[in-house]
């Protein structure tokens, strides 16, 4: 078998199964509906592994699958790009994906659309395969428009819910604006370069490196433009602020989404596409600094919104957008090997942690708020023994998996002397202690303390859901538990056993391109002295001191009560208006919008295209036909007459140019 | 005074034109139309027995006979016509029927 034929069956394994789980599931045994996307994707993950395995030995595999489209000279190909960047990336998306599927079972069992959600994911993971895989700008850019659709999907899974189809909406929304961008980029590399193929479009690039465009009668270099308007499209992916308004709301799609789609695969699309990019991001210095504050800004100011959220999604959520925010800083101090192994750390214990949550919210039968819970460890052992290990990971307590990749992002921003590296090192470290305070207020009001269900409070009769005061939760199934414990382990051990090769085997690092005096990465490498060096250092440095101080601190305030806060009231606000984005959205920019929308649509579409081109050539044809029917008597001889006058017109016609 | 070329085809134009007259002139009787029409293949046919006589050749009378047989069917189609529009409309006024409008 050829290698592109067994590539090829990536991607397709999960489609034919979300196509025909999609077409025939409802009429079909139940079972079906979940066997036969699990075996899909289970032989993705085979062959990915395989292909990671192949990639890791030093073989890139570039190749075309087919011709797609060709325009004039441009000749748009479907191919695949198998190196080790997209091979982590495919091993990460298949696993998480296997994960999720398996944990569906238990999570939808009872839900009427059963075998519309597994359709939905495998059709996902079909379309982050494609994405990941692509060897061209445009076959990218077809899996983050199908990706996006997914997360539509699912995100209004439950179609009946106000709030969900609210989500769904905003999601899709404020992606079109970073899309927009994304495309604006890709259309400046098919005209500039001529080619939409990495290779090819990369090998290009010198000669054009230097060259400048005029832009609102500025003169801008062409490498920052695109490197900015990429950006621009990766930040409505993955959430960068300001576009990062959709992610808090997704969380009103069904748990198993929300570990899938918006934590482990299809928000890191972004920080993947970057990486991949990174021949182009690198020659621009501009376009670095506005990722890194960027990012910077986005670690920080969500992971204080973390703090304060009440509901177990949202908290997670807003962790995840923080932890994007680590990605997106590695990406500005050019670092984007960190960027993609902490992408595959964070992959692993995101989604334990939101698969965990939804454990904790089947236990609590569909309660979410962190008030309502307390003492969960003592009903549900396996989900509190995972929630604890992908909390201490997520911390960045030594030897876990998170504590490598944050931990280097930490000393690779410290060695940088990119324009902003200051500014992203204090939010980074800061970011240390936030991380720690919300994690650990979390963990401690779920799986600590009182059994507050017991207590009668209001928030739970409104809402319908959730435990009666003599009910306990227990433990959930297998098919829930099993994820969460494959989860775990490498939630563990996976940053140890990696971390020498992504700093100094240049295992992610071959597959980038880093330009000289962008240096912050090679230097680590020399600090580095292996994982265990590294993990006792770990103990002695301040991010360390941070998150213990940021574990008592929660443990203060909010776990015993010891200190009552009351900050000032502007603080209140500006935290429960979540820094004001969604007020700034509905009440300036969507007003706006629609402002100018209303005149297009009441002057062009109206008044131009409706009254004038369309009525208008009816009414135009009304009128002549009006006045000509008049011609139409009825009366043979009349009808007479006008032959005898044509015919007496045309013999005179010819017997004046005969006589001439 | 000699009777020339001139003389018959003047004739035929004169006849022609009086026939074409009857037809779109008149606004009463379709059986008039009929006639008019058989007044222009008459017309023609003048022509034709003409340009015959004076060019000496003659196939233009032998074109004359079959128009006469032709014109005796199409007065015959013709009139049978005129018979259906009576039975349908009980009348044969131009005015009346105007139909074809519709």
């Amino acid at each position: 078998m050829k290698l592109i034929n067994l590539y090829s069956l990536i991607p397709m394994a999960p489609l034919l199964a979300s196509v025909f789980i999609g077409l025939f599931g409802r009429k079909l045994p139940k079972q079906l509906s979940h066997i036969i996307p699990i075996f899909g994707v289970f032989v993705s993950l085979l062959i990915s592994l395989y292909a990671l395995y192949i990639s890791v030995n030093g073989y890139v595999f570039n190749e075309n699958l087919f011709r797609w489209i060709t325009v004039g000279q441009y000749d748009l190909k479907i191919g695949f790009l198998i190196d080790n960047l997209s091979a982590i990336m495919m091993v990460v998306v298949s696993f998480v994906s296997l994960m999720v599927h398996i944990y569906t079972i238990g999570y939808m069992r009872d839900d009427s659309g059963y075998s519309r959600f597994f359709s939905f994911i495998s059709l996902f993971t079909f379309a982050m395969l494609m994405l990941v895989m692509s060897n061209n700008f445009l076959q990218l850019f077809f899996g983050w428009e199908a990706v996006g659709l997914v997360s539509y999907l699912l995100i209004g899974f439950w179609y009946q819910k106000p709030t969900a189809i609210h989500a769904n909406m905003k999601a899709f929304l404020v992606n079109r604006v970073g899309d927009f961008g994304f495309l604006l980029g890709i259309s400046l590399i098919l005209f500039w370069f001529g080619t939409l193929d990495y290779y090819e479009a990369f090998s290009r690039i010198n000669s054009l490196s230097n060259q400048n465009v005029v832009l609102f009668n500025q003169s801008l270099s062409l490498m920052t433009l695109i490197s900015i308007l990429l950006f621009i499209g990766a930040m409505g992916k993955s959430a960068q602020i300001p576009l990062h308004v959709w992610l808090p709301d997704s969380m009103e799609g069904p748990t198993p989404i929300s570990a899938l789609i918006h934590a482990a695969t299809m928000v890191t699309a972004g920080i993947f596409m970057i990486s991949r990019m990174s021949p182009i991001i690198e020659l621009s210095d501009t376009a670095l600094s506005f990722i890194l504050i960027i990012g910077s800004l986005t670690a920080l100011t969500m992971g204080i919104l973390g703090i304060f959220q009440n509901d177990i999604k949202k908290v997670v959520a807003y962790s995840t957008l923080s932890q994007l925010g680590y990605m997106t800083i590695a990406l500005g101090v050019s670092s984007y090997s960190l960027a993609i192994f902490h992408l595959f750390t964070h992959a692993f214990f995101k989604a334990l942690l939101f698969l965990g949550a939804g454990s904790v919210i089947i236990g609590m039968h569909h309660d979410q708020d962190i008030r309502n819970m307390g003492n969960i460890k003592k009903y549900m052992p396996i989900t509190w023994i995972t929630f604890l290990i992908g909390t201490l990971a997520l911390v960045g307590m030594p030897f876990f998996s998170g504590f490598f990749s944050k931990e280097s992002i930490i000393d690779a921003v410290k060695l940088s002397n990119h324009f902003g590296s200051n500014f992203a090192y204090f939010c980074s470290v800061a970011g240390v202690f936030i991380t720690s305070l919300y994690s650990f207020r979390l963990y401690l009001l779920v799986f600590h303390g009182k059994e507050n269900w017991k207590k009668n409070n209001t928030s739970k009769s409104i809402a319908h859901h959730g435990l009666k005061s003599n009910q306990n939760p227990h433990e959930s199934d297998w098919v829930v538990t099993v994820p969460l414990i494959l989860l775990a382990i490498p939630s563990v051990i996976i940053g140890y056993l990696l971390i020498n090769q992504v700093i100094t085997t240049d295992l992610i690092n071959k597959t980038v391109f880093i330009a000289s005096g962008h240096d912050a990465f090679l230097n680590l490498a020399d600090h580095f002295h292996g994982a265990l060096s590294m993990s006792i250092h770990g103990f002695l440095t301040l991010p360390f001191w941070l998150m213990v101080a940021g574990f008592f601190t929660a443990y203060f305030i909010f776990y015993k009560k010891y200190i009552r806060l009351t900050a000032p009231k502007f603080i209140n606000t500006i935290i429960n208006a979540r820094y004001g984005f969604d007020t700034l959205n509905e009440k300036v920019l969507a007003p706006l919008v629609l402002f100018f929308g209303n005149i297009l649509w009441k002057f062009f579409d109206i008044k131009i295209i409706d009254n004038i081109l369309v009525n208008g050539t009816a009414r135009l044809i009304n009128i002549f036909s009006q006045t000509t029917k008049k011609i139409q008597t009825g009366y043979v001889s009349q009808y007479a007459f006008f032959m005898v006058l044509g015919l007496l017109g045309f013999a005179s016609f010819f017997i004046i140019g005969w006589i001439k | 005074m000699i009777v020339t070329l001139s003389h018959y085809l003047f004739l035929a134009g004169i006849l022609f034109s009086i026939s074409i007259l009857g037809i779109f002139l008149n606004r009463k009787n379709i059986i008039l139309i009929l006639m008019a029409i058989e007044l222009m293949l008459l017309a023609v046919n003048i022509n034709f027995i003409a340009f015959s006589y004076y060019l000496g050749d003659l196939a233009g009378q032998v074109f004359v006979f079959f128009i006469l047989t032709v014109a005796a069917a199409e007065s015959a189609i013709g009139l049978a016509i005129i018979i259906l529009i009576f039975r349908n409309y009980q009348s044969i006024d131009v005015a009346d029927i105007n139909r074809l409008k519709e």
